[in-house]
C-alpha cells in the first residue's frame, strides 16, 4: 500500500475539524457524564487522525489506553463523587480566555518558522530518524522501527517509563488502597444472559489478541503497551459482567501486586545482566554470541516486562476504584 | 474483471457511508431514547458491514481479507451487546418508552 | 494533492488551547482532568505531525518501500500517552480522596472550607 497515492490532508483536515467541534461540545456541556463520554470518542477520532499521519503504534495505543481504561476510571471517579453535572457553569471566565488567546497566538506565530507538514526535506527527519531506518535492519534486525527504536537504541527511556506506571499504581495503592465502610457496587449485570454469553465468547479472543499484540510487536504495531492494557480490558470486561467478587478470586490480590513490579524487576534483571556479562547496562549485544540475535532475545524479554507491569497496573487500578465503596 | 471488482467495491463502500449517515441522523432525530439506541445499531451491522465488504472487494483473497472477516465477526458480537446492555441499563434506570396511545399507557407494567 | 501547509498545526494549537482554557477556567475537579486529556491527545498530535512525510509510510521496514514516516516522535509519544494515563489515574485518585475529605468536587467550595478552617 503506498502513502503516498492516497490525498490524505484532506481527510486529515475533516478529521482535525470533527476534533474541534468535539472540543468545543466539551467546553460547552454541562453534564459531566455526557462530557466523559465525548472524551472517550474523541480518543477514537484521534487515534483515526494518527493512523492517517501514518503513526500506527501511537494509534493502537491512543485507541486502547484513551478510549478504553481512561474512560472506565473517569466514569467510576464520576460514580464516588456522584458528579451529575456542573452547579457554577457557563460563566466565560475573561482572564483565562484572554490568557489562552495569547499564548495560542504566541504558538501560531511560532509556527511561522516551521517547515509545512510533510516535507520530507524538514530538518529533523535528517540526523538521528535517518540513521535509525537506515541501520536498524541490520543491527536488530526487525521489521517495526518504533519497537526497534523504543526496546533497544532508546531502551532507558522505556524502562523509566514503565517505572512511572509502577509509581503511579504505588500512588493508587496508598491513596484508595484502604478498605473501609459504605455501600459496596452492586452487581447487576450478573444475571443478564445476553451479556454473560456475549463476555463468555469474546473475553478468550481478547486474551489471545493480547498475546498476539505481545509477541508480534516486531513486525507490525503492537508490542508491550498495547498488550497489556488490552489483556486488562479482558479483566475489566469480566469484572462488570461477573462482578468484583468473582474477578477477586481468580485475579488474587497478592499476585497482582507481585506482578506489578515483576514487570519492572524483568526489565531492570536484563539490564544487570548484560553488564555482568560484560556490556553496559541494557546492552543486549551481550545476551547471545550473535549481536542480532542478542538483540532480538533483549527486545522479547523487556517488552514482555514491560506487557506484565502495565497489565497488572491496570488491572490493579481498576479493582482499586471498583473495590472503594460508596459513601 | 479488475473494473467489476473496483466499482462494486465503490459502490458497497458509498452504501456503506450512506448507512452511517442514516444511523447518525437516526441517533439526532429520533424523539425516543430506546429508538436512538435502534438507529446506532446500523451503523455496526449494515454499515460496518458493508464497508468492510468494500474494502474486502479492493483486496482480493489475501491475509488483509481474512482479518477484515475477523474484524466484521468482532463487531458483530459487540454491537447488539452493546445494544443490549444500554437498553437493559436504562430500563432498570427507570426510563419509560415512549409511547403513543391510551391502550399502550395503561398496559406498560414493570 | 491538497497542500495542507500549517493549518494542521494551528488546528492543534486551537486543540491545545481549549483543552487549557478548560483546565484553568472550570472549577470542577472531573471536568478539568478531562480538559487536562484533551490537552495532552492534542500535544501528542502535534509532534506526531511533525513526524509525518509526504510520500512515506508506517515505519516498519518492508521490500520495496523508500521513504518511511519519522519513527522518532512515535517512539516519544507512545511514552507520552502511557505517562498521561498514569497521571490521570493517580489524579483521580486524589479527587476521589477529596470527595471524602470535603463532600464537594468543585474547586472553589473546597477552597471556601479550607479558608473558613483557617479562621
Amino acid at each position: 500500500m503506498n502513502g503516498g497515492v492516497i490525498d490524505t490532508g484532506l481527510i486529515d483536515m475533516i478529521l482535525l475539524a470533527f476534533l474541534v467541534a468535539i472540543t468545543w461540545a466539551i467546553v460547552r456541556l454541562r453534564d459531566l457524564f455526557g462530557a466523559v463520554m465525548l472524551t472517550g470518542i474523541f480518543s477514537l477520532i484521534s487515534a483515526c487522525l494518527f493512523m492517517v499521519m501514518d503513526a500506527v503504534d501511537v494509534a493502537f495505543t491512543e485507541a486502547a489506553v484513551g478510549a478504553g481504561i481512561s474512560t472506565v476510571l473517569m466514569l467510576r471517579t464520576l460514580a464516588l463523587t456522584k458528579g451529575r453535572s456542573e452547579p457554577h457553569h457557563n460563566r466565560l471566565e475573561l482572564g483565562p480566555l484572554l490568557l489562552v488567546v495569547v499564548i495560542g497566538a504566541i504558538l501560531i506565530y511560532g509556527t511561522f518558522d516551521m517547515p509545512r507538514y510533510g516535507d520530507p526535506q524538514a530538518p529533523v527527519h535528517t540526523e538521528m530518524a535517518a540513521r535509525f531506518i537506515e541501520q536498524s535492519g541490520e543491527e536488530i534486525g526487525i521489521p517495526n522501527i518504533v519497537t526497534s527504536v523504543l526496546g533497544s537504541y532508546r531502551g532507558y527511556d522505556t524502562f523509566g517509563e514503565t517505572t512511572v506506571v509502577f509509581t503511579a499504581a504505588i500512588g493508587v495503592f496508598l491513596l484508595l488502597g484502604v478498605p473501609r465502610r459504605g455501600r459496596r457496587a452492586g452487581d447487576a449485570l450478573r444475571n443478564d444472559i445476553v451479556l454473560r454469553i456475549s463476555a463468555k465468547a469474546l473475553i478468550p479472543l481478547i486474551m489471545v489478541f493480547a498475546l498476539y499484540v505481545q509477541f508480534h510487536g516486531d513486525y507490525g504495531p503492537g508490542g508491550g503497551f498495547q498488550a497489556g492494557v488490552i489483556w486488562a480490558a479482558a479483566i475489566v470486561l469480566y469484572t462488570l459482567v461477573f462482578g468484583l467478587a468473582r474477578a477477586e478470586k481468580i485475579f488474587r490480590r497478592r499476585p497482582l501486586e507481585l506482578l506489578v513490579a515483576g514487570g519492572v524487576l524483568l526489565y531492570g534483571a536484563v539490564g544487570v545482566v548484560t553488564m555482568a556479562l560484560g556490556g553496559n547496562f541494557l546492552d543486549y549485544d551481550y545476551l547471545a554470541s550473535d549481536p542480532v540475535a542478542g538483540q532480538h532475545y533483549g527486545i522479547l524479554l523487556i517488552e514482555l516486562g514491560v506487557g506484565i507491569t502495565v497489565a497488572a497496573v491496570m488491572v490493579a487500578l481498576f479493582f482499586l476504584f471498583v473495590r472503594r465503596r460508596q459513601v | 474483471m479488475a473494473a467489476i471488482l473496483d466499482l462494486s467495491s465503490w459502490i458497497c463502500l458509498v452504501a456503506g457511508s450512506f448507512f452511517a449517515l442514516v444511523s447518525s441522523l437516526a441517533v439526532l432525530r429520533l424523539p425516543d431514547y430506546y429508538s436512538r439506541i435502534h438507529g446506532a445499531g446500523i451503523t455496526d451491522t449494515m454499515g460496518a458491514g458493508l464497508i468492510l465488504l468494500g474494502l474486502a472487494l479492493q483486496a482480493g483473497i489475501s491475509l488483509v481479507t481474512a482479518k477484515l472477516a475477523l474484524v466484521l465477526i468482532f463487531l458483530v458480537l459487540t454491537g447488539p451487546t452493546a445494544s443490549h446492555a444500554l437498553a437493559k441499563a436504562a430500563y432498570r434506570l427507570g426510563l419509560d418508552p415512549v409511547l403513543n396511545s391510551e391502550k399502550d399507557k395503561a398496559s406498560s407494567s414493570r | 494533492m491538497v497542500d495542507v501547509g500549517l493549518y494542521n498545526y494551528w488546528a492543534v494549537i486551537v486543540l491545545m488551547m481549549t483543552g487549557l482554557y478548560v483546565v484553568i477556567a472550570r472549577s470542577n475537579l472531573v471536568k478539568k482532568l478531562i480538559g487536562l486529556n484533551v490537552f495532552q491527545v492534542a500535544v501528542i498530535m502535534f509532534y506526531i505531525s511533525i513526524g509525518k512525510v509526504d510520500t512515506g509510510t508506517a515505519p516498519i521496514l518492508e521490500e520495496g518501500i523508500e521513504a518511511y514516516s519519522n519513527p522518532v516522535p512515535h517512539v516519544l509519544m507512545l511514552t507520552a500517552i502511557v505517562v498521561g494515563v498514569a497521571t490521570i489515574a493517580l489524579a483521580l485518585a486524589l479527587v476521589v480522596r477529596l470527595y471524602g475529605a470535603y463532600g464537594t468536587i468543585e474547586e472553589d467550595e473546597i477552597a471556601e472550607m479550607d479558608a473558613a478552617e483557617e479562621l
